[in-house]
């Protein structure tokens, strides 16, 4: 009865139906991908980072066309210069990481127990230059999106595997950021699940609405709507435009948090950054 | 390693040679204006390109500032045969030149 009149207050609360008010992460997980496996039943689960191009024959090959040169590849350079550049105190980005920051992209996001946060890749890098001296930088393009792109190339093929520890705060930014997901919000009062969940596969304008299972794992991205690289964060910010919502700062709680609980959801999934797409 | 001005990469496909080339360049309009002082972002774009085979022009290209940043080229010519040079430059409107080259693959 309980949970009955939990479900039937979530859904009230939340708008869209949710497709994880179960009881646990893991129940969640298999909920969310049950759904795509059985809308898509052509698609494998590790094709799922091909996101649109996965669903679509027509995009696909415009795709493949394009990867065989991809605009990404200057990011990719750029990022390696920067990676191996010592900073003005003569150490690197290599000592900030775990095997000298090459193919640790899935290391993050993680929940931090003792800073009590979601820390994403991005912060890491920004914290890493701090703890050295060096200015931050800027969260959505530019240098960070160069950096990031090497960073995500040497991790490609790596499998999204993002833990939530036992840790009732680590529980409530995975739970914060499911909610965001399910959240109705701007002038058109919708939730990332109305397009992504509701939507996935049809048509808005003249763009087909990609699953959000395997959403987290080609970024940064060369968007040619933007005729630049971007972050995920980035692509958030846009969403939420896009739904005439005033979109939240980048790399504050509600998107590390809708980070988390995103790639949480496409774990078994390959990291393939970084990215093409529309 | 410094940034490269163009990449290129070409290959025999069904006896015709396909080039593609990835160039980073600003492709500056001279129309923009620098959000801080107000003033326009002088125009700096690539106006000539010419791919060149055997000593032949396979292609050439007058360009202005209606094409993108970093342009990405792609063309295809015949008489070509895979291990042959193709090589291909640019000159843009302030005196700047850039070549490269790649054998058919």
């Amino acid at each position: 009865m309980k949970k009955l009149l939990l479900i039937a207050t979530a859904i009230g609360v939340l708008g869209a139906t949710p497709l994880v008010s179960q009881a646990s992460p893991e129940a969640d997980l298999k909920a969310f991908r049950g759904y795509y496996m059985e809308r898509f039943p052509n698609v494998a689960l590790e094709d799922f980072s091909d996101g649109v191009y996965a669903i679509d024959k027509n995009s696909r090959d415009n795709w493949e066309a394009i990867e065989e040169f991809p605009p990404y590849e200057i990011a990719i350079e750029t990022g390696e210069d920067m990676f191996n550049t010592p900073f003005k105190n003569g150490k690197t980005y290599a000592s900030c990481f775990r095997n000298g920051g090459i193919g640790i992209k899935g290391d993050f996001p993680y929940f931090d127990t003792d800073k009590g946060k979601v820390v994403t890749l991005e912060q890491a890098i920004n914290n890493c230059r701090t703890k050295n001296g060096e200015k931050p930088l800027k969260y959505k393009k530019g240098k960070m999106t160069a950096i990031g792109a090497y960073m995500a190339f040497t991790s490609r093929g790596n499998i999204i595997n993002v833990k939530i520890p036992n840790d009732k705060r680590a529980r409530a930014a995975y739970e914060d950021g499911k909610k965001f997901y399910y959240t109705r919000r701007g002038q058109l009062n919708m939730s990332c699940a109305h397009c992504h969940i509701d939507n996935a596969g049809n048509y808005v304008r003249s763009n087909i609405l990609g699953p959000s299972l395997g959403h987290p794992s080609h970024w940064p991205a060369y968007r040619a709507k933007w005729g630049a690289m971007g972050t995920l964060q980035r692509r958030f910010t846009g969403c939420n435009k896009q739904v005439r919502a005033k979109p939240f700062k980048a790399q504050g709680t509600e998107y590390s948090n809708l980070e988390y609980f995103l790639t949480y959801m496409s774990n078994g999934t390959p990291w393939n950054g970084p990215g093409v797409r529309m | 390693m410094a940034k490269k001005k163009i990449r290129i990469r070409a290959k025999m496909k069904d006896g015709v040679a396909e080039v593609k080339a990835l160039m980073s360049h600003a492709m500056e309009t001279g129309l923009r204006k620098n959000k801080k002082t107000g003033k326009k972002i002088p125009a700096h774009f690539i106006q000539d390109v010419t791919c060149t085979h055997k000593g032949n022009n396979v292609l050439v290209a007058s360009w202005g500032p209606a094409i993108s940043k970093n342009p990405y080229l792609s063309f295809k010519f015949k008489g070509a045969a895979k291990g042959d040079a193709v090589k291909i430059s640019w000159s843009d409107n302030k005196g700047g030149k850039a070549s490269a080259e790649a054998k058919i693959g």
